[in-house]
């Protein structure tokens, strides 16, 4: 038996077939490990296609996880642990890999028809092409039907255990405990006893297998140091996972109930589907026949007195924008959730993107302005939930939270929040009924700070008034198509969403001093990637700061007067640069904008890398005139 | 006891803005009316509307109102409704807002059964926008897009709403005022999604485009006013009548002197009678043509809910609804 190697951190992938089950099989790992006490970040990625053509480099679905002692914020650059179930999912993978990585592939699958289905001329076990790694054939595939055999199941569904057997393997690399992953599968094959036996028979063998098997001389275990974490109750949670609970927190917060409105997109029916689950925290859930009467009844629903939230991704926020200007004219509150992904139109379904920041900020006809925030990681999502409602309550405003697909699926162990410590949610309250001057007007006596108008809703007795997309007078809230008029409305409008940056924390720096050479600003789910790189950076005494922005409009008052503290402005961001746009525009800076879309999250070696190339030498010429990162 | 409130009482004080002489004064004036002989109370009630000349109905009326976009109304009227169940809600639209860009919202509204009172005002053309030939507008409608005469086949609201699954559907005519009073009234005890056309004068754009069966002098042999159970007669001394014809498989008019065993009754919960009904072009048939009560929407969708929208558990418990840990 193999000694165990004792390190900080490991990358694992898992990597196979859509149909294999790699999703499963990576989150239960990640259970495991979340009950070991270590930290970690989780990168699933997979095919827009249900069930793509089996055998295929398009059709692998993969699972990177990153796991240690440190503070873990990426799913790793490179992985250090391959589980390759065929050779199209070596193939994709490799590229990826750490030098000398331990290649553990499913030896049976590599047959002349999958190799040639990869689009491998030659077999890589025998090419060399491997040398450089440590690889590990196990005849997963065999094994696997061996150990299910007795439960008398046909050799294709007997062989949809293999990740159950491969995951029986990875626990005994790591020195898991089957019994969390045990009760799962007692508790999911509830009603189905011979999947279940057979499931749990192909974990158990996979794991003897490492156990006893000649070859386990080959196989390395890892031991990870536990994590350094904060003190206090811990669980695993999706970014999905966090939104839901932070919507329904915001719903308790503020003793309302929530009506989530939604319409199926990829990458954001998980929230509906979460959500559709939560009845007993107050929220309802309704799928609407298209992303616009989604939105619509979300509207609807707030114009009712409950919280109206939709939620959808890109091309389905498009179809929204109409009734947004609505929500805004008519001051209802909404949160439009955006879980961003790869575009334009269809664009890459499944893959992560944040090239939505421009529609968010400025995509809507005429003078419509909707406060914008994002959150910035998987935990962070339920935080984000919560100030997305606030400030639509306190304002009285459509809000946008752009989350994006990364984070829907990231998983990361995250410190339970006490609620009784978080401000409850206040609502503007309505008037008293009062007969002597008429009820129209009472629904627009707006709150000097905030512009929010009370939430007057049908079944209030003595409030009736008419409200609705065309302009009414400021003042009585009647049809008015006055000229000076609509210039206070727009003012007004332009007005409430600024006054937002009256309330919200000012900007702080994540990393670093508050004034130097090079100021790295991020925003979203770029926060585990820029965290790490910034570190890493920073270790060799470089001058760089870093700050991550939860609003991104109306911007913190303060954000102007920080970024005038840096010589040069750095922002890395998964688009061609639109946050660098908005930071020009708002605030009239001139950043180096880091532009990537490849649908893959942010490496730290190449954001290291950029921000190396862009400190000055040692050696400063004096008297150079600092151009970038000036305000203007 | 809360006072009975009269017609005047669901009057705003907004000045009325449709063309004089416009149909939608006469409907305005049975809402307002209904509202009050119903008893209902200004702040359960909510109108909510889309885009069009009729879609500025809740302007004039004193209750909750929502003049919302083009095509939606009846997406966040079914979001208010589950919000709040126990509000009455009506929807205003016309053709255009209805059958065109909002026909897809209208279609599910329908079938899913949602508890609203949805008013067509049915003039067979965009009057709003000036007189362009809408998806009702007969084929050969010339107008400001349509000079040499419109091509499309116009749609039938009614056969629309039938094959949407509509539980409800009546028609009444916009200055009839008993017929579309008694209409209302069946409407909104309807527990559904209850569908009325109005046939809408727009004295502008597409005048007279009904005089065939709403003008007085016509109105005898071209209107069939139906009543549950009752025989299907009109005309001069309802001399006239209406039988099913097992050779062609369709209604037609008989002599109902000569044969009144044949005119058939009106059965208001057939759905294939109904089919045939809202084909029927002479006569034109009026009154509440299908019904067939059913759970409405709201009523299924909070049935599981036996709090409704009140919460019965906590989130710091949810939170904790998974494997945790602790961290010393």
């Amino acid at each position: 038996m193999s000694d165990y190697n004792s390190m900080d951190s490991i990358v694992v992938r898992l990597a196979g077939d859509s149909g294999d089950g790699m999703q499963l099989m990576g989150s239960q790992f990640i259970a495991s490990t979340a009950l070991s006490g270590k930290d970690f970040a989780t990168f699933p990625d997979y095919p827009a296609e249900i069930r793509a053509p089996v055998g295929t480099t398009f059709g692998v679905s993969a699972y990177q996880m990153n796991i240690g002692t440190d503070p873990i914020t990426t799913a790793g650059d490179a992985p250090d642990v391959l589980v390759a179930f065929n050779p199209a999912a070596l193939k994709v993978s490799l590229p990826l890999l750490s030098s000398g990585a331990l290649l553990i592939v499913n030896d049976d699958s590599f047959t002349t028809r999958n190799l040639t289905k990869a689009g491998y001329a030659e077999d890589p076990r025998e090419s060399g092409e491997l040398d450089s790694y440590q690889l590990v054939p196990v005849d997963i595939g065999r094994f696997n039907l061996e150990a299910v055999k007795p439960f008398g199941l046909s050799k294709s569904d007997g062989g949809r255990c293999k990740n159950f057997w491969a995951l029986g393997l990875l626990m005994w690399m790591f020195d898991r405990d089957l019994s969390p992953i045990e009760d799962w599968i007692r508790q999911k094959f509830a009603k189905k006893e011979v999947i279940r036996d057979a499931n749990l028979a192909a974990l158990h063998s996979g794991n003897a297998f490492g156990e006893t098997a000649e070859l386990s001389e080959a196989i390395p275990r890892f031991k990870i140091r536990t994590a350094e974490l904060p003190a206090g109750e811990y669980r695993g949670i999706t970014g999905t996972e966090a939104l839901a609970l932070g919507l329904a927190a915001a719903g308790e917060l503020a003793d309302r109930p929530v009506l989530f409105c939604s319409y199926p997109i990829t990458p954001a029916s998980p929230l509906l589907h979460r959500l559709s689950r939560l009845g007993e925290l107050g929220v309802g859930t309704f799928q609407a026949e298209d992303e616009i009467a989604a939105i619509c009844a979300a509207i609807g629903a707030s114009y009712g007195g409950v919280i109206g939230v939709t939620s959808s991704s890109g091309p389905g926020i498009a179809l929204k924008t109409e009734a947004m200007g609505l929500a805004v004219i008519a001051e209802i509150p909404l949160v439009i959730v955006n879980s961003q992904r790869g575009g334009p139109s269809s664009g890459l379904p499944t893959k992560t993107e944040q090239s939505d920041l421009y529609q968010a900020v400025y995509g809507r006809n005429a003078d419509t302005p909707i406060p914008v925030i994002a959150a910035r990681s998987a935990g962070d999502c339920f935080f984000a939930a919560i100030e997305a409602v606030r400030i639509a309550l306190r304002h009285m405003t459509p809000v946008m939270l752009l989350s994006d697909g990364y984070l829907s699926n990231a998983a990361e162990p995250w410190l339970i929040p006490d609620i009784g410590e978080i401000d409850p949610i206040e609502v503007n309250a309505p008037p008293q009924p009062d007969d002597t001057h008429g009820t129209q007007g009472m629904a627009f006596e707006r709150n000097p700070e905030t512009h929010g108008r009370p939430w007057i809703t049908p079944g209030m007795p003595g409030l009736m008034h008419r409200v609705g997309g065309i302009e009414k007078d400021i003042d009585t809230g009647h049809i008015s198509y006055d000229p000076e008029n609509h210039q206070r409305m727009t003012d007004m409008r332009a007005a409430k969403v600024a006054s937002v940056a009256k309330f919200i924390p000012s900007q702080t720096m994540e990393l670093g001093p508050e004034q130097g050479e090079l100021l790295v600003i991020g925003w979203g789910s770029t926060y585990g990637p820029i965290y790490q790189a910034v570190k890493e950076i920073r270790k060799t005494d470089s001058d760089v700061s870093y700050t991550h922005l939860r609003h991104l409009f109306p911007l913190p008052e303060n954000l102007g007067a920080l970024l005038g503290n840096f010589n040069q402005l750095f922002v890395p961001e998964m688009n061609m640069g639109q946050l660098s746009t908005v930071l020009r525009d708002k605030l009239g800076v001139d950043p180096t904008p880091f532009c990537k879309v490849t649908g893959q999250p942010f490496l730290i070696s190449e954001l290291v890398e950029k921000m190396q190339s862009m400190l000055p030498p040692v050696v400063v010429s004096a008297g150079k005139p600092v151009a970038k990162g000036e305000v203007r | 006891m809360t006072a009975m409130l009269s017609a005047k009482d669901f009057t705003t004080s907004q000045e009325v803005r449709w063309c004089p002489g416009c149909g939608d004064y006469a409907v305005l004036k049975a809402v307002t009316k209904t509202l009050a002989e119903l008893g209902a109370r200004p702040e359960s009630t909510a109108f909510i509307s889309g885009i069009g000349c009729a879609s500025r109905f809740p302007y004039y009326v004193e209750t909750y109102g929502f003049h919302t976009i083009h095509g939606r109304a009846p997406a966040i009227a079914t979001g208010l409704k589950l919000a709040n169940p126990d509000i009455d809600v009506w929807v205003v639209t016309g053709d255009g807002d209805a059958l065109s860009i909002g026909g897809n919202h209208l279609l599910h509204a329908l079938r899913r059964n949602v508890g609203l009172n949805i008013l067509l005002f049915n003039n067979e053309i965009y009057g709003l926008t000036k007189g362009q030939y809408s998806p009702t507008s007969r084929r050969g409608t010339r107008s400001p897009s349509s000079p040499g005469g419109s091509v499309d086949a116009p749609l039938s609201p009614g056969q629309f709403a039938l094959g949407a699954g509509a539980r409800f559907f009546a028609r009444a005519i916009d200055t009839d005022k008993i017929g579309l009073g008694e209409v209302l009234k069946e409407a909104h005890v309807f527990e559904g999604a209850a569908f009325t056309e109005i046939f809408q004068n727009c004295i502008v754009y597409n005048e007279d485009v009904f005089a065939d069966f709403t003008d007085r002098k016509n109105a005898a042999e071209m209107q069939l006013r139906l009543r549950h159970g009752e025989p299907m007669l009109f005309g001069a001394d309802n001399k006239k009548g209406i039988r099913f014809s097992t050779d062609n498989f369709s209604l037609e008019v008989i002599e109902a002197t000569s044969a009144p065993d044949e005119v058939l009754r009106h059965d208001e919960t057939n759905k294939g009678l109904a089919h045939q009904l809202v084909e029927l072009t002479a006569p034109v048939a009026l009154g509440v043509i299908y019904k067939s009560p059913g759970d409405s929407f709201e009523k299924s969708w909070y049935e599981p809910r036996k709090n409704g929208l009140k919460r019965s558990s906590s989130v710091a418990d949810a939170l904790r609804s998974t494997n945790t840990w602790t961290v010393t």
